[in-house]
């Protein structure tokens, strides 16, 4: 086993410095050392997506990559949107159209979904379609969850102009 | 009562919390002192077990113990079975075989645990499997249903003559006389393969034993955690009240997770118990390919006997179940297949022979279908054949047979899975049928637009079928409702919830028995301390049992909240009215008392409490159907069938679905998306391919596809509401529905889109390379 590193990493604004085994992946580190539990693991392969949080900004499988992989990085997960009392737009959309079942994927959704609409709430059909499909969702048939994005897209929008 | 809450679309409850990832799941309990548990599972499918050497295991830095089945010594013993053979069937055959905590004299399948290593973190757990020496026998495989039940295969289990597992024959009317007189009979083999259920959460346990409480408390991904806390009570010699479990949310169940005892749940708990720390286990989702159950698995000799006018006079379905390794779970699986092969339609005659065999592989118990697609499959195949060689259209010929809507209840003289006679509470399944025609313009599409793309060159198809579906089968559920003085609600229900929304449609119910906001009420699932009366969400359940439990259980609380509010505001009960959380009097509005104020006075501090009354505002209340409610439907969809890649665009689907009273349309219409999308994959994408070794070759998500959001199609969605008259909702079960119809309907459309002459789809799933070799005549792989 090698050495343990020291690693310095901004999560959801907040800098936290710990000495982790250079092995330990990203998602176990952000879920068992820094209790952020929002953020699933479905197949810690690298395919199903539940995982995803931002890397500077990028939607990435936190459980393709190591912990110390991240130092000096940015890192985003779903407790850095909105709150229980106050849900982000793409949140509120996701209720309002009942894009979850069980929920366990629905942060990796989220987190894959935010960037686009950041980037862009003009999404073709097609612009949709690919925004998703890097996610696994066994509960919905994804129907739903198209519905959300577009709603959400219209709640983003709208909430830029104002 | 007018129904203000119940049948509207209202958004979900629990969703703040799974949305901001405040919900807890089984891997985000962590608790002081913790360790972690991993698993030594066999790579063989088939050896005998000759030694297990735990020692350099145990030396490894961080490893805290390791056992094996020696190490367990009388705690060691086969899970009991899950579900009873039926007693009410004559001249059954069964023979049970349960699993094993961990394998002590030979490895039955690929994944079974052969030991347990607990260490100070899953990373050290899991290298210390590395250093277990293990000698293993490799024996001789069976992995195929027909070549177990050879004479000279090898046996799964010694002590039996032969791998067959349970033998039974159902019959109704008398097939072999009807037979002779038919203008036609049709005869097909039909071979349907295995899936999984892939929820998105794999298993998890953690087990935690406080000696100084005489506590134990275990979070399990359990679809039904109280007959866990009974089971693992019983099994350990504790009292059931020192037996906590808790299934908290559960990332999607699908019905593996009901499957009991997992060898994991026994081992963790043995451990704890042993250890006096918490301890967890999460499964990886390559064990989850090999230790979590599976479903599917038959082959069937069919015979569907017919007058030239395309009614049927009776069907012969003789089958084998692949129930794997173990048969846990009886006959469940193969006894739905067998009613549900009946399908809405008037079979006056059949005979049904069904063998269940032993195979070196997985076990299987109920995956969301749970039989029932593999009996559609059956019939509605047969169905297409017979249509096409008596020259009928397809729909018609499914008309001319429905059972008419004067019929209910109608008893279908076999046994089901509940072991009671299989009767049908209710139906209507003509306009259910004509509907689907309709949405899916099946005479414009079949006249006009088929011909032309045809000719075009253009491979394009329609399909429809009709099913039925058993749901919300007993025993009973249970559910205690209680105004607390804040004036909000509690409702404690012991089925456990993987995202039905269970949270919504039971707080609707007590919403509008109380006059309360939806918000207000707090719902319990899946806590044994909580509730511990009931059995667990399967079967399509939730919805009528649990929730006509809920009902009336909140019924009685209103009735109590009435009399106390009649006796405080002086006016007869008739004369109030429950709305925005007070009883007010009708008409005048300043008179009115809140339920808060209600329940602080039905449980004073000072006084008495009459005799013959209770305090508080709180009510329990169970709810057990004498059978099942049947719920049915009829489903269309429009293919197009690429010719060189043979891949299948989806480009129109339609449902037409009847399950009695719809509670909430958004969360009905949610399960059925998401059934249709399993379905989907269990058509086209989903196979698990076993090889001869027993070694399954795409246990991963990358090799067994789950289709994605590019595969699924939008889904139609339209009602028909039969209530059912077993219960006072009226609901009937939608959880699987969605499912069950699928391969068939796939089958029928992409066979029809490839409109080739003697071209018979006979298997699900089916897949790209399966539909090429098929297209081009080329026989199956052995």
């Amino acid at each position: 086993m090698s050495e343990a590193m020291d690693i310095t990493v901004t999560v959801n604004g907040e800098v936290f410095q710990k000495t982790i085994e250079p092995r330990l992946l990203l998602s176990d580190f952000i879920r068992h050392e820094l209790n952020l539990s929002g953020t699933h693991v479905g197949c810690e392969h690298g395919v199903c997506g539940a995982c995803t949080i931002l890397f500077d900004g990028m939607p990435v499988r936190s459980c393709l990559m190591f912990a110390v992989q991240a130092d000096g990085h940015e890192i985003r997960t779903v407790e850095d949107l909105g709150t229980m009392e106050n849900l982000h737009p793409l949140q509120e959309a996701f209720q309002e159209a009942h894009a979850l079942q069980c929920g366990f994927c629905t942060s990796g959704f989220l987190m894959s979904i935010l960037p686009v609409l950041e980037g862009t709430t003009d999404l073709s059909e097609e612009d949709l379609k690919r925004a998703m499909e890097g996610n696994l969702c066994r509960c919905t048939g994804y129907q739903h969850i198209r519905d959300a994005v577009q709603l959400a897209a219209e709640k983003m929008s709208s909430g830029s102009e104002s | 009562m007018m129904a203000k809450l119940i049948g509207k679309r209202i958004t979900r409850n629990e969703d703040p919390r799974l949305l901001t990832g405040q919900a807890l799941f089984v891997d985000d309990v962590e608790l002081p002192g913790m360790l972690h548990a991993a698993f030594l599972r066999s790579e063989y499918a088939h050896a005998k077990l000759k030694g297990i050497d735990l020692s350099a295991a145990l030396e490894r830095p961080g490893v805290v113990a390791a056992f094996t089945a020696e190490d367990m010594g009388d705690d060691w013993a086969p899970g009991p079975p899950l579900v009873i053979p039926p007693p009410t069937i004559e001249d059954v055959e069964f023979y049970t075989r349960t699993q094993v905590p961990l394998v002590k004299d030979k490895v039955r399948h690929a994944g079974e645990p052969l030991a347990i290593v607990i260490a100070d973190s899953r990373y050290i757990a899991e290298d210390a499997l590395d250093d277990i020496v293990v000698d293993l026998e490799p024996l001789d495989v069976v992995t195929n249903i027909e070549r177990a039940l050879e004479p000279d295969s090898p046996l799964v289990h010694d002590d039996l003559e032969s791998n067959l597992a349970a033998h039974l024959v159902q019959e109704k009317g008398d097939y072999a006389a009807i037979r002779e007189s038919a203008d036609k009979v049709i005869k097909r083999r039909i071979v349907i393969e295995r899936g999984i259920a892939g929820a998105m959460e794999n298993r998890g346990i953690v087990a935690s034993w406080d000696n100084k409480q005489q506590q134990l408390t275990v979070w399990d991904t359990t679809q039904s955690p109280i007959p866990i806390r009974n089971g693992l009570a019983s099994m350990f010699g504790l009292s059931e009240h020192q037996v906590r479990v808790i299934a908290p949310f559960v990332g999607g169940g699908f019905g593996p997770k009901i499957m009991m005892f997992y060898p994991e749940e026994v081992l963790l708990t043995w451990s704890t118990l042993k250890m006096g720390k918490p301890i967890k286990w999460i499964e990886d989702r390559r064990e989850n390919f090999y230790a979590t159950t599976q479903e599917r698995g038959q082959i069937h000799d069919v015979e569907l006997a017919l007058t030239n006018d395309g009614r049927i006079l009776g069907m012969r379905d003789d089958f084998l179940h692949d129930t794997g390794a173990y048969d846990p779970y009886g006959l469940t699986i193969p006894l739905n297949t067998q009613c549900h092969a009946l399908g809405p339609y008037d079979i006056p005659n059949f005979s049904s022979d069904l063998k269940v065999v032993f195979t070196n592989k997985t076990l299987t118990t109920p995956v969301r279908g749970a039989g029932r697609p593999q009996g559609v499959f059956v019939i509605e195949r047969m169905l297409d054949i017979a249509a096409k060689e008596l020259g009928i259209d397809r729909a018609e010929i499914r008309k001319r047979n429905y059972l008419p809507r004067d019929v209910f209840p109608y008893d279908n003289l076999i046994i089901d899975q509940a072991f009671s006679s299989f009767v049908i509470d209710s139906g209507d399944y003509l306009p259910a049928m004509e509907k689907a025609l309709k949405l899916i313009d099946y005479e414009k599409f079949t006249q006009e637009e088929q011909p032309k793309l045809r000719e075009e060159g253009r491979r394009v198809g329609i399909g429809v079928v009709s099913f039925i579906e058993t749901t919300g089968v007993g025993p009973y559920e249970g559910a205690r409702v209680t105004i607390e003085s804040s004036g909000k609600v509690n409702t404690a229900t012991g089925v456990g919830t993987q995202g039905q929304g269970h949270f919504t449609t039971f707080a609707q119910i007590v919403a509008e028995q109380l006059g309360v906001d939806v918000r207000d009420v707090h719902l319990v699932t899946g806590d044994t301390a909580q509730f511990h009366w009931g059995t667990g969400t399967f079967a399509s359940r939730g919805a009528v049992v649990a929730a006509n439990a809920v009902n009336a259980a909140a019924s009685i609380v209103r009735g109590k909240v009435l009399k106390l509010a009649s006796e405080l505001l002086d006016t007869p009960e008739e004369e109030l009215e429950l709305e925005d959380g007070v009883v007010r009097v009708a008409d005048i509005p300043t008179q009115f008392i809140s339920l808060g104020d209600l329940a602080q006075r039905s449980n004073p501090l000072r006084g008495a409490v009459e005799p013959g009354t209770e305090p508080g505002l709180e009510a329990t209340a169970y709810f057990g159907p004498k059978y099942g409610a049947t719920a049915f439907g009829t489903h269309a969809m429009i293919v197009e069938v690429d010719p060189e890649t043979m891949m299948v665009e989806i480009k129109r689907y339609i449902v037409v679905e009847d399950c009695g009273t719809v509670l909430n349309p958004l969360i009905v219409e949610g399960q059925l998306h998401g059934g249709v999308a399993l379905g989907i994959g269990n058509s086209f994408y989903e196979k698990l391919v076993f090889d001869d070794n027993g070694q399954l070759l795409n246990a991963s998500f990358a090799d067994y596809l789950i289709p994605t959001a590019a595969e699924i199609p939008t889904i139609e969605i339209a009602h028909q509401v039969t209530p059912s008259p077993l219960n006072p909702l009226g609901s009937k079960g939608v959880g699987e529905a969605g499912a069950i119809p699928v391969p068939a309907l796939f089958a029928q459309a992409v066979e029809n889109a490839l409109g080739v002459d003697g071209l018979e789809i006979l298997e699900s799933p089916l897949s790209p390379q399966r539909l090429f070799e098929l297209f081009h005549g080329e026989e199956k792989d052995a």
